[in-house]
């Protein structure tokens, strides 16, 4: 068997597709950051929260109602959606165009609300979901057992985020929304309703956050606290795609999934900071981050 | 002026001591500090709950002891030393606290019994797992109850050698506690002539395993070992199952799982995993009635923390009302001489380090076919003896022993 740097070909080839897997949720979740901070310059300390709203709101649903995941992985972002809006409209509208880092500290309370609240209902140790019937089992590639579902994420996380990136940058709406947050006063004067486009903007924003939530629900343990590990990652995973573009949010996300796969397979102790080191380094060379544009 | 202060102190203290020695009890009143993490990882396993069954023992116990009043305080120590040895210091010091109870992430305990040493009160140990608590760290004012590393090692990993589970590939959580199991498990599977062929160390916490799982396959051992705990322990199962390891025959060896776990992951992830355990609800009729009373008050199944925090505070009450006093010295010696048979053990006795010797019980996660209900999780395979669980006092590095 061929050998690279003394790790078989195979489980190289293995840990690249792992890398891909978990590089797909890293791009959902920083795309979410990436929209709501490029459009409306909050910094969604919520977003984890948001994530976890996903996750838990699968197995609630299920639990209570029997609803299947197929219709929760609409209703569930949906729901959450209103949850984002509200949180919205009641709260981050308040300090709008205030320093950065009051929408940080607001958002971040909201979680820990959400956290606290969940907690003492469901305690931490998980809940239990169980994979849907079609994806049970998976397929031996020869070099490892990719199980269906994590096939599914791929494709899944991978659309969602491309329609995300191109509704944005190339449809009329999305024109709407850079050029509300752009100049908002002169947008009004058009006849466009720009408060409702920003609680529209964040809505959308937590959405893309409970669809990871929901997408993660069958593999992770679903805790209230799953969100509070994921967060640092997915902003380390913004700041190193550059603040506020969405496409390299996507492209950060997956290269981030892959370079920590590969940290796991040559030296796992470093892989929960690679990331963190590699942020370093692009901030030293790139201060404005591999697709970001000069401030 | 320094010398004359402290003449004058130990004037006071030696006033105070002979009080002490008159075998009463302080105020009138016992005082019992509850800590646990009551938020975080290790809430499900011991946290509100084993307020509960603290409670519950007092109750039981007929809500005053010696006529003096039995109150309870509680903190949540967010597993952080710093917090637990301050909240412990206020306790002690300004509050009369007698007996400091919980105590679970085991950097936790090692803070918050030096503290108790200081002040010489008492600290009964159950949510901990690190046996180095009654090794390195002894101290004469702690006794350390429910179960170890040292009796998680000897029960699970003997098994499955001698079930032919030869090769090991260990997953460990990268701390201090994942590096004790990590030690205690090749010591024990190679006296038992198996042999580790791997092993990965993990950062604390990981969210996803999919990456070290599919190394630990690839290896070809016949058994993966989890030395870690909590939510690291069940991602990891719970990816284990879904990269169908089981079914391509390697087994998985969960070190430390409480069933707070299992009941999280479910037996259709969790089935045939062997684990040790000091307790367990379903064993009597005993275990059965007081957990029946338990889930009627929390709603939920004890684990081995819960039952051994409503035990040990039984026996610390017994001690108190026999002495009459609740001086930690006086207690703790009545606590060594009497021997514990209630629901929690039969025939269990504590050590001059502390340590609370006990049967430990192999067990393993039953099939969803086996299962009658959401908390039938376990069967009981194997009783491993008192004197086999625990290690022995001629390998100790407790300080109370080696001076003896």
């Amino acid at each position: 068997m061929s050998m690279i740097f003394g790790v078989p070909m195979a489980v190289l080839s293995g840990q690249l597709l792992i890398g891909i897997i978990n590089g797909a949720f890293y791009a959902l979740l920083s795309l979410g950051l990436a929209v709501i901070f490029g459009l409306l310059k909050i910094i969604n300390f919520a977003h984890g929260a948001m994530y976890m709203l996903g996750a838990m709101g699968t197995v609630i649903l299920f639990d209570n109602l029997g609803v299947n995941y197929w219709v929760a992985l609409f209703l569930a972002p949906v729901l959450v959606g209103i949850v984002g809006v509200l949180v919205e409209y009641f709260l981050l509208r308040r300090i709008a165009g205030q320093d950065h880092i009051y929408s940080l500290l607001l958002t971040f309370g909201v979680a820990l609300i959400m956290q606290g609240i969940l907690t003492n209902i469901y305690g931490v140790s998980g809940l239990r979901y169980s994979m849907p019937d079609m994806f049970k089992g998976g397929v031996n590639l020869g070099f490892m057992f990719l199980p269906y579902y994590r096939a599914w994420v791929i494709v899944a996380a991978l659309l969602v985020c491309f329609g995300t990136w191109f509704m944005i940058e190339k449809t009329k709406l999305g024109a709407y929304l850079r050029a509300g947050t752009e100049d908002s006063q002169l947008m009004q004067g058009f006849g466009i309703n720009v408060p409702l486009l920003v609680s529209l903007t964040y809505g959308f924003g937590v959405m893309l956050a409970a669809f990871a939530g929901v997408l993660a629900a069958p593999i992770y343990s679903v805790t209230p606290v799953m969100g509070s590990h994921i967060l640092i990652v997915v902003f380390a995973v913004v700041v190193i795609g550059g603040l506020g573009s969405i496409g390299g949010a996507i492209i950060t996300g997956v290269l981030m999934g892959v370079v920590e796969g590969l940290t796991k397979t040559f030296y796992p102790p470093a892989s929960s900071a690679v990331i963190f080191l590699v942020m370093v380094i692009v901030l030293m060379i790139r201060p404005h981050g591999l697709f970001g544009k000069e401030a | 002026m320094t010398i004359m202060k402290k003449l004058l102190a130990s004037a006071v203290a030696s006033a105070l001591m002979v009080g002490g020695a008159q075998a009463e009890i302080s105020n009138n009143t016992v005082k019992i500090g509850y800590l646990a993490d009551m938020s975080g990882t290790y809430r499900d396993l011991s946290g509100p709950n084993g307020l509960k069954a603290l409670e519950m023992a007092i109750a039981d116990f007929g809500g005053t002891v010696k006529g003096a009043k039995i109150e309870i305080v509680t903190a949540d120590d967010r597993n952080s030393p710093d917090v637990a040895s301050s909240t412990v210091r206020r306790w002690l010091e300004n509050d009369n606290v007698d007996m400091v109870a919980g105590l679970v992430a085991s950097s936790v305990t090692i803070a918050a019994t030096k503290v108790i040493e200081e002040n010489d009160k008492l600290g009964l140990v159950n949510g901990s797992a690190a046996s180095s608590i009654t090794n390195e760290y002894c101290t004469p004012n702690h006794i350390h109850y429910t179960y170890d590393t040292y009796a998680l090692s000897i029960g699970t990993p003997t098994a499955i050698v001698k079930e032919g589970g030869k090769t090991w590939y260990i997953l460990t959580a990268d701390y201090a506690f994942g590096h004790a199991m990590e030690a205690d498990v090749t010591r024990v599977v190679e006296a038992n002539g198996g042999e580790i062929v791997g092993s990965i160390r993990h950062p604390f916490p990981t969210p996803d395993f999919s990456s070290f799982i599919l190394q630990a396959q690839a290896s070809g051992a016949d058994v993966i070992a989890l030395a870690n705990a909590g939510a690291d322990t069940t991602n990891a199962i719970t990816t284990a199952a879904e990269f169908g390891v089981t079914q391509s025959g390697q087994t998985i060896a969960g070190l430390v799982v409480f069933l707070s776990d299992v009941h999280a992951l479910g037996t259709e992830a969790a089935q045939g995993l062997q684990l040790t355990t000091g307790w367990y609800w379903d064993m009597n009729d005993e275990t059965r009635e007081w957990s029946d009373r338990f889930m009627k008050e929390t709603g939920a199944r004890p684990t081995m923390v819960h039952a051994g925090i409503y035990s040990s505070t039984l026996q610390y009450l017994d001690a108190v009302e026999k002495t009459g006093s609740d001086d930690a010295q006086t207690v703790r010696k009545q606590m060594m001489d009497t021997p514990i048979n209630d629901m929690f053990t039969k025939n269990g006795r504590i050590r001059e380090d502390g340590r609370m010797v006990h049967d430990m019980y192999l067990a393993q996660v039953k099939t969803p076919e086996e299962s009658s209900g959401e908390w039938d999780l376990y069967k009981i395979l194997r009783t491993i003896p008192a004197e086999e669980a625990f290690r022995p006092l001629a390998d100790s590095k407790c300080k109370l022993i080696s001076s003896k």
